[in-house]
């Protein structure tokens, strides 16, 4: 608790020495434009880095992919209309991937539809199991919270050619294997057991930072409803599903809509790791844009505009029904 | 208290004032950390600093990823180095600038004329002179020597075809237990050399993508290597997109007869292996049109947003200089691209007795390239030619597709890229 | 209601399961609780400790299959009338018995060896019947190298690298938590509107509005600056939210009682919201200071000059197109991750403490 205390001492001592410089400007600035504006004056820095930085890129990426050719800057690019969404929706038969004209965007958005459910279900089972157990009263849980949350700290290049280096034919996991006596398995060579592999790393790599939030809100939870539970004298099972899950409801929503976004999003571990292979195996659709847009030559920065945009309304759809669903569950 | 606020406040608005201005006198090249070159260029520009007062030049080493990824955006951006040794010769052929009033050209042309041409980007009709080709790469296969002399089995001779050294390695690799017999980096531009060798075009000369018999063949061989097991899955079925895969590493584990990799890995091998096992680097295997490898190589060009094009010119005429090229070459250990230093030889002091011989073979298959070699290198979509075949061929590997739709998916792929471009070829 | 007795009541369901039975013994929960950790620990932390450990690997003992657990590599002798160490092999002779020789060269599949004690007499030995003495070996030099190849250079990465952390997250810090209080202690048309829009920025991939922003930052002349990498980065919307969810937690009546003293809108944000947000506070820094110290893509096309180059990008630069070099490679990553793992071990109490208190409700 004093360590705290330190801290925030601390750190209010050096963020004191700018604030009294800026605390006269923001009273004069306070008189200016009276306290009813004085929200906006609060908002003001953060909405022009949002508006400079992630909503103008976005209205830029709108352009792009209504416009052609491999030109980087606006005004360069001559604009085509629906024709780059026309061709990411080409399709025979909308089934079979290999009847459309970009086959493996929607390879990809077929990888994506099973990797996304696989991986946020089999991360926030582990994180909630893993967080009830560092719950627990155990010896050196300060220790066995700092190990499951310190892949979370590796960058994802770093995690995925450690694993690589592990996983490879003549990595650690096959030595381990045939010193045991047991035939090694080439696991990034076979679609199914490379799939598997993409889900555990990312997992390995995510899951201490739902974890730890999950954690949170165990212990958020009040004492005495278990108490109460006691006097029930209710198995361990019942108070889990009867007790604990319902309680832990608004931080699993948050853990899952994040858990969503980010898997969705998953694209560096993956590229190092298996490239998308074996085959398109396990090629998400973060990799298709970037391998559209960025890794060749010309870069075709309209598809992998238009592909993105798919993905951003896809998420934005999402997230709206999840935020409905739960302000429904809230009202009964 | 205050005191140090003020001091970081000028700390910050030092760093933020020290962005660079381009000077009118200040040249800036950009050359790959992988290799000295970027030393060797920054020694000799010291003369030529001497030459020319008031030129300063500054010689920055960047990481391959910078010049491959970031380098093209801030070129479109017209940010970036006025001179940098580039690979991707054809693909930005529309930032250059022409420096034939500031060399020699007859000197470059004599010197480089097949090159020059790659970095006109496919326009035949073009004389202009871009830059200079600084060191070539030649594609070619590596062999354990050793594991044949174990084996008992003959190394088959100069003009020996893909499918005799298959069925050579194959029966060394069952001979000594070695695990595959032979590997190929995960890279279209290894691919080209084996297509090309079997007849395939790649390219027209209108700068339009062909899929022929030739490419077929090719697969399907390729197809049946990866079935039967003389190569490895790991490089090609297990990765997927564009993504450029190696396994050098099973090279030096005896864990493969033969490796087909590149001259630019011999440094490595040489330091690496050491007296592990016996090597050679063997004449390119023939298929049935040519026993064709596939060229590559730096070259060091100006950007046409430069403000000194004239001084950039004169730096690359006096690095051209036949002095200051030999002393490049040798000092580095690279295959020259200059036709007098390939007809005449140079002299590598610091090289091993096996890196000069490798180095000699790999020279004696420049005379033996396929024109469509040639004309593959240096076209300007050669870049998504190569990156669908390495999507499409992992994808046939793993049943996702058949060759023929492998096939139809190449050159579409190509097109689409054509296309992006805006129709240009 | 409780038994006051008990040491420290635990507050999940498999604690109170074990309650009800007493404290004193270990019950079947906790087994399998320890159990599960101790399985977690070593899936968890043994890719990290192999990376270590192979961080002080020669590259011949690296490529080595099956791998060694620890580094090895070849016992050299020297030898009297040879100038170069020499490999010592165990060979075993053609009586069966086995005698360390030195090799001098090796042709195909005959080595010629020499006996250390003997230098005169030349041995020829089948390959086979030879196998190299080895001996623990920490190859320091895998990081010596590193600091050297890089002449120096590592200390401008790291300063870069921690300029930018430091930097960007008191950006961060400030601008994030100005606009968590106007949109948690005011009610203003047009909140709704910029909560969500700043909300929404979370649904685009970094990876996906990369080329845009590097022409925004163009278009600012930031390209090759730190600054560069720094401003595109500081409006995080998760920032934004944790903060805001933590702010409503602060009761009005402390900024009203405030007011009642003539005291500044400022002055209420900076001297009373921003100290009880300090948990929140806390963690915001945390999750800034991580995904800014491995920030990669952005920094790779903005920072151009090596001069300007983070830790991430020199990691980056040992892979190439020909090849990884994992020696470095893996003692770059060590290095890297490094910082990042003191740092835990000081924060990791904050985290934890500080995501409990921000209440995510």
């Amino acid at each position: 608790m004093s360590a705290r205390v330190q801290l925030a001492s601390a750190a209010g001592a050096i963020l004191s020495l700018p604030a009294r410089l800026v605390e006269p400007a923001m009273s004069g600035i306070q008189r200016g434009v009276g306290i009813k504006r004085m929200p906006w004056v609060f908002l003001l820095p953060n909405l022009v880095a949002v508006v400079l930085f992630a909503l103008l890129p976005v209205f830029i990426n709108i352009f792009y992919s209504m416009s052609g050719s491999d030109r980087l800057f606006p005004w360069d690019r001559p604009f085509v209309g629906g024709a780059n969404y026309q061709s990411l929706l080409d399709c025979g038969n909308y089934l079979d991937p290999s009847t459309c004209s970009r086959d493996l965007f929607w390879r990809a958005l077929g990888n994506t539809l099973v990797f996304v459910p696989v991986q946020v279900i089999c991360m926030i089972a582990i994180a909630l199991l893993t967080a009830i157990c560092l719950n627990r009263d155990i010896v050196g849980r300060g220790f066995f919270r700092g190990i499951f949350f310190f892949p979370v700290m590796l960058s994802p290049v770093v995690v995925a050619l450690t694993w690589q280096w592990i996983l490879q034919r003549n990595g650690a996991l096959n030595g381990l294997i045939s010193s045991v006596g047991l035939t090694p398995v080439n696991w990034l060579v076979f679609p199914n057991t490379a799939f598997f592999w993409s889900v555990f790393v990312t997992v390995w790599a995510h899951m201490g930072f739902y974890t730890i939030i999950l954690l949170a809100g165990l212990q958020a939870i009040p004492r005495d409803v278990y108490e109460a539970a006691k006097m029930d004298s209710a198995t361990p099972w019942r108070v889990f599903t009867r007790i604990t899950l319902p309680l832990l409801r608004p931080v699993m929503l948050v853990v899952f809509i994040l858990a969503v976004i980010r898997s969705v999003q998953t694209f560096d571990e993956l590229y190092v790791l298996t490239g998308g292979g074996p085959g398109s195996a396990t090629m998400l659709m973060v990799q298709y844009i970037y391998e559209v847009g960025f890794a060749t030559q010309p870069r075709n920065f309209g598809l992998a505009a238009a592909a993105s945009l798919f993905l951003g309304l896809a998420l934005l759809i999402f997230t709206g029904i999840q935020m409905r669903i739960s302000r429904g569950g809230n009202n009964d | 208290m205050k005191r140090t606020t003020l001091r970081t406040t000028t700390a910050l608005a030092l760093l933020l004032a020290a962005t660079p201005f381009a000077h009118a006198q200040q040249i800036t090249l950009w050359a790959g950390d992988t290799g000295t070159g970027g030393k060797i260029f920054a020694e000799m520009s010291k003369a030529f600093e001497a030459e020319n007062p008031g030129v300063t030049v500054t010689v920055e080493e960047v990481s391959y990823q910078t010049l491959v990824e970031s380098l093209p955006v801030q070129l479109e951006a017209g940010e970036g180095p006025d001179i940098a040794i580039i690979t991707d010769l054809g693909g930005l052929s529309r930032f250059y600038q022409d420096i034939t009033p500031y060399v020699d050209a007859a000197y470059f042309e004599k010197e480089w004329g097949q090159t020059l041409q790659w970095l006109r980007g496919g326009d035949a009709a073009s004389k202009a002179i871009y830059g200079m080709p600084t060191t070539l790469t030649v594609n070619g296969a590596y062999v354990n020597l050793t594991l044949f002399e174990q084996a008992g089995v003959p190394v088959p001779a100069e003009g020996a075809t893909w499918q005799e050294w298959a069925e050579a390695t194959k029966q060394v690799a069952a001979a000594t237990n070695t695990e595959f017999a032979m590997e190929m980096d995960r890279s279209g531009h290894r691919f080209a050399s084996l297509a090309i060798s079997y007849g395939a075009q790649l390219v027209d000369e209108a700068g339009q993508p062909v899929v022929d018999d030739g490419l077929r063949a090719a697969i399907e061989q390729f197809v049946a290597w990866h079935q039967d097991g003389t190569m490895p899955m790991d490089l090609w079925g297990a990765v997927g997109g564009a993504t450029h895969r190696e396994l050098f590493s099973d090279f030096l584990n005896a864990n493969t007869v033969l490796y087909f990799g590149g001259s630019w890995t011999l440094a490595q091998m040489d330091s690496e292996v050491g007296d592990l096992f016996d090597w050679a680097v063997v004449p390119a295997p023939c298929g049935p049109s040519s026993c064709t490898v596939m060229p590559g190589g730096g070259a060091m060009t100006v950007f046409s947003h430069t403000q000194n094009a004239e001084i950039a010119g004169k730096l690359i005429n006096f690095f051209a200089q036949p002095e200051n090229l030999d002393h490049y070459i040798s000092t580095e250990v690279e295959i020259p691209s200059a036709a007098s230093q390939i007809a005449n030889g140079v002299e590598y002091p610091t090289a091993s007795a096996r890196t000069s011989e490798a180095l000699a073979t790999f020279i004696n298959q420049i005379p033996k390239m396929d024109a469509a070699a040639y004309r593959f290198q240096g076209w300007r979509y050669q870049r998504a030619m190569m990156n669908a075949l390495t999507t499409r061929i992992s994808q046939v590997l793993n049943n996702e597709l058949t060759i023929d739709a492998a096939m139809e998916r190449i050159k579409e792929d190509v097109n689409l890229a054509i296309e992006a471009a805006g129709g240009q070829s | 209601m409780t038994d006051l007795s008990q040491p420290k009541p635990g507050l999940s369901i498999a604690a109170f399961a074990t309650r009800r039975r007493g404290r004193k013994r270990l019950d079947w929960t906790d087994w399998l609780t320890y159990l599960y950790l101790v399985l977690g620990l070593l899936v968890m932390f043994t890719p990290v400790l192999w990376v270590a450990i192979s961080s002080f690997k020669t590259p011949a003992n690296l490529t080595e299959f099956p791998p060694t657990l620890l580094p090895y590599a070849a016992q050299t002798v020297v030898v009297e009338g040879h100038d170069e160490p020499l490999p010592l092999f165990d060979v075993v002779g053609e009586d069966g018995q086995t005698r360390q020789l030195a090799q001098l060269r090796r042709v195909g599949i005959q080595a010629q060896m020499i006996d250390p004690a003997n230098p005169e007499e030349r041995i020829v030995v089948p390959v086979g019947n030879a196998t190299p003495v080895r001996q623990l070996y920490l190859a320091t030099e895998n990081y010596s190298n590193l600091l050297s190849s890089t002449g120096g250079q590592i200390w401008r990465y790291l300063f870069n690298s921690l300029f930018i952390t430091v930097v960007a997250t008191a950006i961060t810090l400030v601008m994030n938590s100005m606009a968590a209080f106007a949109l948690s202690k005011y009610r203003f048309r047009g909140s709704n509107v910029a909560l969500v829009s700043i909300l929404a920025t979370l649904m685009i991939p970094a990876t996906v509005v990369l080329v845009p922003t590097y022409m925004i930052v163009a278009q600012l002349g930031l390209v090759g600056n730190l600054w560069g990498v720094i401003l595109p980065t500081v409006a995080t919307p998760t920032g934004v939210f944790l903060l805001r969810q933590y702010m409503l937690t602060i009761p009005d009546e402390l900024i009203e009682a405030a007011r009642m003293d003539h005291a500044s809108e400022w002055r209420i944000f900076w001297r009373i919201i921003l100290p009880l947000s300090s948990p929140a506070l806390a963690v915001v820094a945390i999750f800034s200071i991580l995904s800014r110290w491995n920030d990669f893509l952005l920094p790779l096309v903005v920072l151009t000059r090596r001069e300007s180059y983070t830790l991430q990008l020199a990691l980056a630069s040992f892979q190439t197109e020909y090849g990884v070099r994992y020696e470095v490679l893996l003692a770059m990553t060590t290095l890297t991750a490094l910082p990042l793992a003191f740092a835990f071990i000081f924060l990791q109490r904050y985290i934890t403490s500080g995501i409990a208190s921000t209440g995510i409700k």
